[in-house]
């Protein structure tokens, strides 16, 4: 978004928290690598440049990936300023920081998706002799007491995590609610390689069914390793991992589980391979059957017939519940009335129903790759130009003109 | 030969149903429904329970009219066999939610059905009821429930419509989830 700003001549300043790339470099657990690969991340006037480019970058790689990005956009970053408040004021914004306030215009909240683990309201009968871990403050299994884990939560954060617990010898449950079952590479390629190419990313959220349930559609089942691996319930299974249903409560000292796993498994394959039949038609139609391995499908997920429906924690040695049941954002510090009934910012498609403001990086905020990094550069070129029109509007009818730019610092 | 495609007829109201849907996004209090049901003891294990109000749309309703449902037990309970079992009723809402899940889908995706047939099984170990060994749980072990499906549509639609129909389902979550029962005596 400051690149397009800049590019449109848009006076502007970038608040931070902490540094450039700050989240990743401390909300993050160790292993991870992003799950786009390397050539995916396109950002205006910037790629990927390496010599790898099906590989996944590491947390360190993408620390310096979006450093490197701001030092060659020279955004107008202000680092350690954290916003304390947004609030309307006249035409604009009032904003206070850690570092003295700011008047704008217009404002863009990118403050991420992720800000906060979500985590169910079960959580609180944990009894107390278990540790528990969100997805932030989790970083490696050495972290962990030994014995048993419980991970809850079978979305992309999920199974990585739970694949290099049950790894490190503490044997992994694994509770599974809905899931998005999907290969790392189909036919040779990699799935977001397919999904790019068919089109499936660019789909716009004006184009979808149900906008509301495509954006609560939880996370791709994927992980970035050099290996290109596959992290499916199967192959958790292969390694030991034990799958349960979803979690739904603790009773007298008991972790229960729901009936539903076999038929959660089976909407998941199903919804694979309707992508996956997509996907074989685009090969067809785009003439890509010669270049591409033959289509095929998965096994589909095996789930033993009678799935145990509790656990019994201290019987069985569980001393740690992992909770990868998802993030929501932070807006506590958003006093502008613009949010639904469930505390969600309520926008079309990035705009925000608070003139001049905006939104950014939420899934599926304009199109399917919105939550990507690879879906800023659509998003902010579309907003950035939203936003250019909303500030001309204002120049030319409106007594805040003078300012002479988006923000003054009082 | 030019053939005209006649419109799909499930005999399920789409329209009615995505237009509820909408109306109660934006009015969820609408959406707080009570469902009730009587009981009266007759002898023995026999009973007889009615149904006939509930609460929804943010007032009482009622149905067309009241409807009666006895449960009793078979003979070799040493009952007089004046009914189904309680446990069977459940098979059999389990079935109609089910399956009226399997209609709604199929008339939402337009996909004309022509026949729907389900048969279900229960496993229970007796042992649990009869109070014999409190390792064994007093319900159902697993249900198996089988679908025959005659449609105009893929087996793989066949098999979306009737994993969508579990996820939509009341009674398939009341009976693969915990629910707290409270139950009084005044």
């Amino acid at each position: 978004m400051s690149r397009c700003l800049t590019d449109r001549s848009i006076d502007h300043v970038v608040l931070e928290r902490g540094e450039v790339a700050n989240s990743w470099k401390t909300e993050r657990w160790d292993s991870l690598r992003l799950l786009t690969p390397n050539w995916q991340s396109r950002l205006p006037g910037y790629g990927y440049e390496g010599d790898e480019p099906d590989g996944f970058r590491t947390m360190p790689e993408t620390i310096e990936f979006i450093e490197r990005y701001a030092r060659v956009i020279s955004a107008p970053v202000r680092t350690h300023t954290q916003v304390t408040s947004v609030r309307s004021r006249g035409e604009g914004y009032e904003i206070a920081t850690s570092q003295g306030d700011w008047h704008s215009r217009t404002v863009v909240l990118a403050s991420g998706a992720c800000n906060l683990p979500l985590v169910p309201a079960v959580a609180e009968a944990v009894p107390r002799t278990i540790a528990t871990l969100t997805p932030i403050s989790y970083r490696n299994p050495a972290q962990l007491e030994e014995g048993g884990v419980l991970v809850v939560g079978a979305s992309a954060t999920g199974t990585q995590i739970a694949e290099e617990i049950q790894r490190s010898g503490r044997p992994v449950t694994l509770a599974v609610g809905e899931h998005v079952r999907v290969p790392r590479v189909y036919r040779g390629r990699d799935i977001k390689w397919w999904m790019d190419a068919a089109g499936v990313l660019d789909e716009r959220y004006d184009q979808v069914d149900d906008i509301v349930r495509a954006r609560n559609v939880p996370s791709l089942q994927l992980a970035g390793s050099p290996e290109r691996r596959t992290v499916d319930l199967n192959a958790l299974t292969r390694i030991g991992v034990k799958l349960v249903g979803r979690l739904v409560g603790f009773q007298d000292g008991k972790a229960q589980f729901s009936g539903s796993l076999r038929n959660q498994c089976a909407l998941s394959d199903l919804k694979m391979n309707r992508l996956l039949d997509r996907i074989d038609q685009w090969a067809t139609e785009n003439g890509f059957d010669d270049k591409v391995g033959p289509p095929h499908r998965f096994e589909p997920t095996e789930v033993e017939a009678s799935p145990p429906l509790g656990l019994d924690l201290a019987r069985d040695r569980i001393r740690t519940i992992l909770w990868a049941t998802g993030f929501r954002p932070d807006t506590s510090w958003l006093h502008v009335p613009v949010f639904d009934r469930k505390g969600r910012v309520r926008h079309d498609g990035g705009v925000v129903e608070a003139p001049g403001m905006y939104l950014m990086g939420l899934p599926f905020l304009r199109r399917r790759k919105s939550s990507l990094i690879d879906g800023a550069a659509d998003d902010a070129r579309d907003l950035s130009a939203h936003l250019a029109s909303y500030l001309d509007h204002q120049m030319c009818c409106s007594a805040d003109a003078f300012y002479g730019g988006s923000k003054r610092p009082l | 030969m030019a053939t005209t495609k006649t419109p799909v007829d499930n005999g399920v109201n789409v329209q009615a149903l995505l237009g509820a849907r909408e109306a109660l996004r934006e009015a969820p209090e609408g959406a707080q429904f009570k469902w009730r049901a009587t009981c009266k003891w007759v002898y023995g294990t026999h009973s007889r329970s009615t149904i006939k109000r509930f609460f929804g749309l943010g007032q009482e309703q009622e149905h067309k009219t009241e409807f009666t449902f006895e449960t009793d037990h078979p003979e070799i309970f040493a009952s007089e066999d004046k009914a189904a079992t309680p446990v069977e009723l459940v098979l059999a809402g389990l079935a109609g939610c089910l399956t009226a899940g399997v209609a709604s889908v199929a008339q939402m995706r337009e996909i004309q059905l022509r026949s729907v047939s389900a048969t279900l099984e229960a496993g229970m170990d007796i042992q649990g009821i009869l109070g014999i060994d409190s390792d064994v749980r007093n319900g159902f072990d697993g249900i198996k429930v089988t679908y025959h499906i005659d449609a105009d549509a893929t087996p793989k639609e066949i098999e979306a419509i009737v994993a969508q129909s579990q996820k939509r389902s009341a009674v398939y979550d009341i009976i693969t989830n915990p629910t707290n029962v409270t139950v009084e005596v005044v």
